[in-house]
């Protein structure tokens, strides 16, 4: 009785009710989804084909949000703190009782000592609304994550030319090449980084990967290049002094939009030496090839020269390409010279050099696009230079990491690639000169708020956040002569700077989305120590701890009041053009997310509280006339805010609903965009899309948009005047000068034209061997961990080691291995893996987790085998005599330095667990399902 | 219905580029939630949130690392989900005909209300591309998203298979191999499409693109870079002359 | 592969009762009456108990019966006909010669036959399999007809016949351990074909696609047992050969040494079929890094 017939089945089920647009949140990326509703339930979430971000792709983690959304170790209600810290033991209260809890904590603080409270909040994407809270509130201890993640690849990128890597630009996806990716596993721009790798591969575009580790993108790239970590700027300096030996530089590009034909000081015995000749209007000024002598650089006729000196008042003065020279065609940067530390042979760095050369001149592209730079000269064509490069944590993430970047970006613009056809392209609100940013704030005074934003661009000494006493202003000493140029603040530092009351005492650490007790902090252990630590009193030396999360995270535990958050689909965000929003280099475009879902337990968008919190403590900006609460919740400030006249959180659909970028408050705004989609996007004119830092098409649309108030063209500054005058205050200049101590490090490695030196690496021959972390694709920091599926693809992390080393130990799989850096040990599983620089041994990023966190079993993997290299990380550097302590941290920006760590590693016995391990904490949150069936029911 | 057809009027099925899946995952995260929510039982986890988590996936990425005899070792994302083979030995040791392969397309299915969980089918394929529910108990296999691909419900561009739509580098692609004029098939033909297991003799309709070469010298294309000057002097000469010609 | 105990009884359990009717079906040993009971009651025990066994491996034994209709090209579907073909064939002719005490000789032979079909229909089920190499071979179908003829002439009470089977068994057992040493290796089929990589160097799995477990790892890729293979090789044909022997053709009969010897035989034919499964390597552990 065979069956002869085919089942029927249904091809056309229905998919969903109704499809709810919004953003995702697994990771800062921020694509655009299409949430499938059954009834009231999500069913199925996908991207949306529209958004510019992803254009209907999703990443592994993005695909899998509805367990991130359902997942069990979501906090329920707010919760007061019961046993001691870190016990994990709390009890639920109610909301009114928690905001009056913190504000009975907060309102004296900033009646008496605003400073007293530091607020950091971590991979925030309301920066420019939290920190608008901490202004009105008036501490000046205020960051987000950008200090201890990526700092030194913003900075680096902003003062050098106006904008960065990270997710503020993109190579021209379309037009370039060759691309040459340093140091990205995984990137914020996930999928615009994955997308366009595909259409790169599919236009048979040539990629070179330059990272120790060979997975992921790096897997992919058509070629390899597996340099030992810590020394790209040196590879990139070779690279330099290939091409300028060659003379395969854009001159035409350098003499009209960089600083090269600028004319410096020469003279050491001038207070200005070192700095660039000015005009009367502070203008740099460059030496005309015409007229053979000095003029204004945006004169409208001006021929800048990039050879010609000029002896005026007994002072040399030379254009700075001359010192770029002189630096780089010294044979300390020839690849002979580099090959063995860099670990790239000298022909492989000659060859990359040529064909970055032959890419860049002798497949130069033309787009036929009329457009006018700011002198007024008129270019019939765009003319590009089809080489691009992107680059993240694997260069920023190390103590030379700043002159690292900035040595790439005079890479990218010697080959004239950076703003043109087929090179790298700014997203608005880049381009932005680090002379438009704001400076640092950080005069706190009782009662008040702070005179400006906490964060911004220092440009000399005199920006610097110091007491007339030469002390820190700041909790995490950012812009201080320690790290002078921390332009996102040092948020590794601050528990640690807290605890040890350096430079001061604080009250409350009040902190959002951060796991401090765990994965983000340097030095983990010590860290919960910190966190629990007892003064003589028997108070906690901390005294005061906030934490908004809103799962069941480590830090939980550390806190005396959460205030539990929603989940993405539950809230109303804005992702800002005042903050970091999803522009595209074509276009100006952000988002929100809101409700598509309502959450089932008592919890509260983190924003919507922090308005309500603001109210109580009578914060400027939060109180209406009458004493009110100027907003009721979040959404009610993202329509209604406006941050100078007519300009507000998010661009599109304002005044009427037809006017973009600039405009009154829509009161229909948020319908707007849910109608859009989610998001709203201003194209870039077409004539104005390229070469925006000089072109005046782009400015005026800018403007035009409300990015600019007036259009703000600038010069690439290859040569960084702010270095030089921290250089110079070290050398003995100026009324405010470095303590002794930091002299030396400021003159030598504050240069003004990059540089490259070995990052501080204690004892190389005791801990010989490189250790890294990578981000998984498929996993956010601990996020990803509550997540059922994406917890059965990474639920343990073993330590991967090359060839070499495994032969040498002896190792054999299933083996485990003691890892030794000069802080401490930890004992851990380890792996083979061949397709990787042979000095480095790595491992996925925060896989491991505390037994008791996350809602999982005590026994889940990721607890008994998972680790963490942050064990091994101090955020201090080993004591060198002289009482102070030395931040483990880029000497300009602060820049937390995760990828110097340095080890060594032996065989050892299986131990139970991987080491160290610590006690449980007491879940937060009640026990997980045992068994998941989910299907979401019409 | 276990005897396989004689003849299939299409062969829908994925060509999968090894050049450029960068093995992120995000297939089979995507395969999994379309798949708890459509097509047969929920694809369960079993254990979730536990020390040993089973979840049933359709699709999964291996890596695999190559070392060639000369240059790095290198290093490929792998993804596998069913391989809808023409000759499908999972289908004819079903004892109970609930592994079929439909005439009209060749997908390879399970009819769950039919299947009795004996896991013969998932012995008989060589690639491991079914695996048995750990709730359900039911054998769960790529479907290529049946009720996607035909889905009236759907608008007509994501009539595709929920991996395709989702992969960020566009390492996926759905078509007819049988159409010789199709995308897929011509992608197949230029660049050297292969089967896995040749050797099974399963016939497999989807097919893998290898990767292209790796670390090919890359002075093969232009010539080293020649010297303008030796000395930063003569640097400065061959400065002044570039830029007079530049004018 | 997993050795699922169910299975392991089932084929083992089953081979030995098809075994033993099989010797009934063609009348050895003779007999009638309330022996002739026995003698059949524990072949169909044997036999009967070993296809329940095997719906314990089933996830929805409920519908066992769907097993049934797919015998044009399924060996399982076959096996299920012939079992209960079989087992009705051998159940009238012992109806018959029990209860009626008449043997009807060509419905024994039909039913030895059958009894051997049914055997023979179970090993294909295994031999089928390409993707297992040691056991896509000739030898599995005479694996499995050999340990149920020599099991059941042991059960039979076949004393010249059973220890020379059973030195046949033990020759045969060996060799086709030894031979199914290099199947997998000899198959062709390897983690370059498997990836298509091959011609692009050596390949080596880097990491597998998931650390959590799946059906797949649990049920194909089970490298731990085969670690004390030799120890277990040399432990089952201690006992299902050389002890079995001895008693038979060394010692003087009793029937407690005989039921020693049939009991050896069976604890040692489990561990020979339990090594059937443990040893036999599937080709997806490639795919693993494992086989
Ligand atoms: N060894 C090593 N350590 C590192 C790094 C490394 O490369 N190597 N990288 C560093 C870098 S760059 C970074 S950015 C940090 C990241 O470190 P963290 O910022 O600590 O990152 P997460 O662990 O992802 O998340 C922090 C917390 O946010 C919570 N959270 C998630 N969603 C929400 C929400 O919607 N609302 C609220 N209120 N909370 C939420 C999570 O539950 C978690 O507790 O790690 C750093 N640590
Ligand atoms: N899936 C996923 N996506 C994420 C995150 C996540 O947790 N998961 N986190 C987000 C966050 S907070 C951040 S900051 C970004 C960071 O994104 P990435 O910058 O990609 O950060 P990492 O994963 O730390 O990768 C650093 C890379 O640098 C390499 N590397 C280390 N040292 C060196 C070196 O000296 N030279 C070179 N050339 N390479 C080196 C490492 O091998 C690694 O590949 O990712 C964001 N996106
Ligand atoms: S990259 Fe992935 S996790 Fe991040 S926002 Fe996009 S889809 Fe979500
Ligand atoms: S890949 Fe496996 S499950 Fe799919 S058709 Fe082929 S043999 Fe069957
Ligand atoms: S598990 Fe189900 S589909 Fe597979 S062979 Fe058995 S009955 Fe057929
Ligand atoms: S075609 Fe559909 S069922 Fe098959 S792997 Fe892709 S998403 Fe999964
Ligand atoms: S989504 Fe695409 S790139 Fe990512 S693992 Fe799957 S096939 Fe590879
Ligand atoms: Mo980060």
């Amino acid at each position: 009785m065979p069956l002869t017939q085919q089942p029927k089945i249904d091809l056309s089920p229905p998919v969903s009710d109704e499809v709810r647009k919004t953003t995702c949140y697994m990771c800062a990326c921020r694509c655009g989804i299409n949430v499938h509703m059954k009834g009231d339930e999500v069913a199925y979430i996908e991207g949306n084909r529209d958004h510019p971000v992803n254009r209907g792709v999703l990443c592994g983690k993005g695909a899998a949000g509805i367990m991130q959304h359902t997942a069990p170790s979501r906090l329920r209600a707010p919760m007061k703190r019961t046993g001691p810290r870190g016990s994990g033991e709390f009890t639920e209260i109610s909301w009114d009782e928690a905001l009056e809890l913190a504000t009975s904590w907060l309102k004296p603080i900033r009646e008496e000592a605003p400073e007293k409270l530091a607020f950091f909040t971590g991979r925030d994407q309301s920066q420019s609304f939290t920190g608008y809270w901490a202004q009105g509130f008036g501490t000046p201890n205020y960051a987000a994550h950008g200090g201890f993640c990526s700092v030194n690849m913003a900075a680096g990128g902003i003062y050098t030319m106006g904008g960065a890597f990270w997710e503020f630009g993109q190579p021209d996806w379309e037009r370039t090449k060759l691309f040459m990716l340093f140091g990205v596993a995984e990137d914020h721009d996930s999928n615009p980084i994955k997308m366009g790798l595909g259409r790169l591969k599919e236009r048979g575009a040539r990629v070179i990967g330059v990272n120790p580790i060979r997975t992921g993108y790096n897997a992919i790239a058509d070629d390899w290049v597996g340099i030992t970590p810590g020394t790209d700027g040196l590879f990139i300096l070779s690279l330099v002094h290939c091409l300028l030996k060659a003379g395969k530089v854009d001159l035409d590009y350098l003499a009209r939009y960089t600083n090269a034909p600028c004319l410096v000081n020469r003279d050491p015995a001038s207070p200005d030496y070192g700095l660039i000749l000015k005009d009367d209007d502070g203008k740099d000024l460059i030496w005309d090839r015409k007229e053979d002598r000095p003029r204004c650089y945006d004169k409208p006729d001006v021929i800048p020269d990039l050879s010609g000196t000029w002896r005026h008042a007994g002072v040399t003065h030379v254009p700075v390409f001359h010192l770029i020279a002189e630096r780089y065609l010294s044979d300390e940067y020839a690849p002979e010279t580099v090959a063995e530390t860099c670990g790239i042979p000298a022909t492989r760095i000659r060859a990359i050099a040529a064909e970055l050369a032959r890419v860049a001149f002798e497949e130069e592209i033309t787009i036929d696009r009329e457009w006018t730079d700011f002198r007024g000269v008129k270019h019939a064509k765009m003319i590009g230079r089809p080489v691009s490069f992107h680059a993240m944590r694997g260069i920023s993430a190390h103590a030379n990491g700043f002159q690292t970047c900035r040595a790439l970006h005079l890479l990218q613009i010697l080959l004239g690639s950076v703003e043109c056809p087929g090179g790298f392209r700014f997203k608005p609100p880049y381009p932005k000169p680090a002379t438009a940013h704001p400076k640092p704030h950080a005069d706190a005074a009782p009662g008040q708020p702070l005179g400006g934003p906490h964060l911004g661009y220092p440009h000399g000494p005199e920006d610097l956040c110091l007491n007339d006493d030469g002390t820190a202003q700041r909790i995490d000493k950012a812009y201080t002569w320690e790290n002078p140029m921390s332009a996102h603040g040092l948020m590794h530092m601050v528990i640690s700077n807290a605890h040890a009351g350096d430079p001061y005492k604080i009250d409350t650490l009040f902190l959002y989305m951060a796991n401090m007790a765990w994965n983000s902090s340097m030095n983990t252990a010590q860290t919960m120590g910190m966190l629990t630590d007892i003064d003589e009193n028997g108070e906690y030396v901390i005294p005061r701890i906030i934490y908004s999360d809103a799962y069941s995270s480590e830090m939980v535990a550390y806190a005396d009041l959460i205030l539990p958050d929603t989940t993405y689909l539950e809230r109303h965000d804005c992702i800002s053009l005042l903050d970091r929003p999803i522009c595209e280099a074509e276009a100006a475009a952000d988002a929100i997310r809101w409700p598509v879902v309502e959450p089932d337990r008592d919890v509260r968008g983190f924003q919507s509280v922090l308005c309500d919190l603001g109210h109580r403590l009578g914060l400027p900006g939060f109180v209406a006339e009458d004493g009110s609460a100027k907003y009721t919740d979040y959404a009610d400030y993202i329509v209604n805010h406006e941050r100078r006249p007519g300009v507000g959180p998010l661009a599109g659909f304002r005044g009427d609903g037809d006017h973009h970028g600039r405009g009154a408050p829509n009161p229909n705004q948020l319908e707007k965009y849910i109608e859009n989609g989610g998001f709203w996007i201003g194209h870039i004119p077409e004539d104005a899309q390229y070469f925006k830092p000089w072109n005046t098409g782009y400015q005026d649309w800018a403007v035009e948009i409300g990015l600019y108030d007036r259009p703000t063209p600038y010069l690439f500054t290859l040569y960084s005047e702010p270095l030089r005058r921290f250089q110079l205050a070290a050398e003995g200049h100026g009324s405010r000068q470095p303590p002794d101590h930091l002299r030396e490090r400021i003159k030598s490695q504050l240069d003004p034209l990059p540089i490259w030196y070995a990052p501080e690496a204690e004892d190389a021959d005791t801990y010989p061997i490189h250790a890294l972390t990578q981000r998984p694709m498929a996993m956010y920091h601990s996020w990803g961990t509550q997540n059922a599926w994406l917890r059965q693809i990474h639920g343990r992390n073993p330590l991967y080691v090359p060839t070499k080393i495994w032969k040498e130990n002896g190792f054999r799989d299933g083996d485990w291995a003691k890892l030794t850096s000069p802080h401490g040990a930890i004992t851990v599983p380890v792996a083979h893996m061949a397709s990787l620089n042979e000095h480095t041994v790595w491992t996925w990023n925060a896989i491991g987790k505390r037994k008791g966190a996350w809602a999982l079993d005590k026994n889940a993997p990721e607890a008994t085998e998972g680790f963490l290299l942050n064990h091994l990380i101090p955020e201090l550097l080993p004591p060198k005599g002289d009482g102070l302590r030395w931040s483990n941290s880029d000497p300009v920006t602060g820049q937390a330095a995760w990828f110097d760590l340095r080890v060594r590693i032996e065989r050892v016995e299986a131990p139970a667990e991987a080491q160290p391990d610590f006690p449980p904490i007491k879940s937060p949150v009640p026990p997980a399902p045992r068994d998941i069936l989910r299907k979401t029911k019409a | 219905m276990t005897s396989l057809p004689t003849h299939t009027e299409k062969k829908l099925g994925l060509v999968i580029d090894l050049d450029i899946c960068v093995g992120c995952h995000a297939c089979v995260t995507a395969c999994k939630g379309w798949n708890t929510q459509n097509y047969g039982a929920p694809l369960a986890d079993q254990d979730a949130y536990g020390a040993d988590p089973v979840g049933s996936f359709l699709n999964r990425i291996h890596s695999y690392e190559v070392q060639p005899e000369k240059g790095p070792a290198q290093l490929v994302h792998f993804p596998k989900s069913c391989l809808h083979c023409d000759d499908a030995p999972c289908v004819t040791v079903c004892p109970t005909g609930a592994s079929y392969k439909r005439v009209e397309d060749g997908i390879v299915l399970v009819n769950e209300d039919d299947c009795i969980g004996c896991g013969l089918c998932a012995w008989a394929c060589p690639y491991g591309a079914r695996e048995m529910d750990p709730v359900e108990k039911v054998m769960k296999k790529c479907t290529l998203c049946v009720d996607r691909i035909y889905n009236e419900n759907l608008p007509e561009e994501d009539r595709e298979p929920a991996c395709v739509r989702t992969c960020p580098t566009g390492a996926r692609a759905f078509g007819d191999l049988s159409d010789p004029e199709s995308a897929v098939s011509k992608q197949v033909a230029a660049r050297g499409g292969m089967d896995l297991m040749p050797e099974q003799g399963t016939k497999p309709v989807n097919k893998y693109l290898p990767p292209r070469p790796r670390d090919e010298p890359l002075d093969v294309l232009g010539p080293l870079l020649a010297n303008v000057a030796e000395e930063p002097k003569g640097f400065l000469g061959w400065l002044d002359k570039t830029l007079e010609k530049l004018g | 592969m997993h050795p699922a105990v169910s299975i392991i009884l089932f084929t083992t359990l089953s081979g030995l009762g098809f075994g033993l009717l099989a010797f009934l079906g063609l009348g050895y040993p003779n007999v009638e009456g309330f022996t002739a009971f026995v003698f059949f009651a524990l072949g169909f025990a044997l036999a009967g108990g070993g296809l329940i066994s095997s719906t314990f491996h089933l996830g929805h034994p409920e519908r066992a019966l769907k097993a049934f209709t797919q015998w044009r090209s399924s060996w399982l579907s076959r096996e299920a006909w012939f079992a209960a073909i079989t087992m009705v064939v051998m159940g009238i002719y012992a109806f018959a010669l029990v209860i009626l005490g008449i043997r009807l000789i060509p419905l024994g032979i039909l039913g030895a036959v059958l009894c051997v079909g049914t055997i023979f229909t179970t090993s294909m089920i295994y031999t089928q399999m390409k993707t297992v190499p040691r056991w896509h071979h000739w030898s599995t179908p005479i694996l499995f007809f050999a340990y149920a003829i020599a099991g059941g002439a042991l059960l039979a009470g076949q004393t010249t016949l059973a220890p020379m089977l059973i030195l046949a068994l033990a020759a045969f057992q060996l060799w086709a351990w030894q031979s199914g040493d290099a199947r997998f290796r000899t198959s062709g089929t390897t983690l370059a074909t498997a990836t298509g990589l091959g011609n692009r160097g050596d390949v080596r799995s880097f990491e597998p696609p998931h650390t959590g477990g799946n059906y797949l790892t649990r049920e194909m890729v089970h490298v731990v047992a085969r670690k004390h293979a030799m120890k277990l090789r040399i432990i089952g044909i201690v006992l299902f050969a050389m002890i079995p022997w001895v008693i038979l053709f060394v010692l003087p009969f009793s029937h407690i040494l005989a039921a020693i010897a049939v009991l050896s035989h069976l604890a040692g034919a489990l561990v020979s079929r339990w090594l059937f499964f443990a040893e036999a390597e599937h080709v997806v552990g490639l795919y693993y890094g494992k086989r």
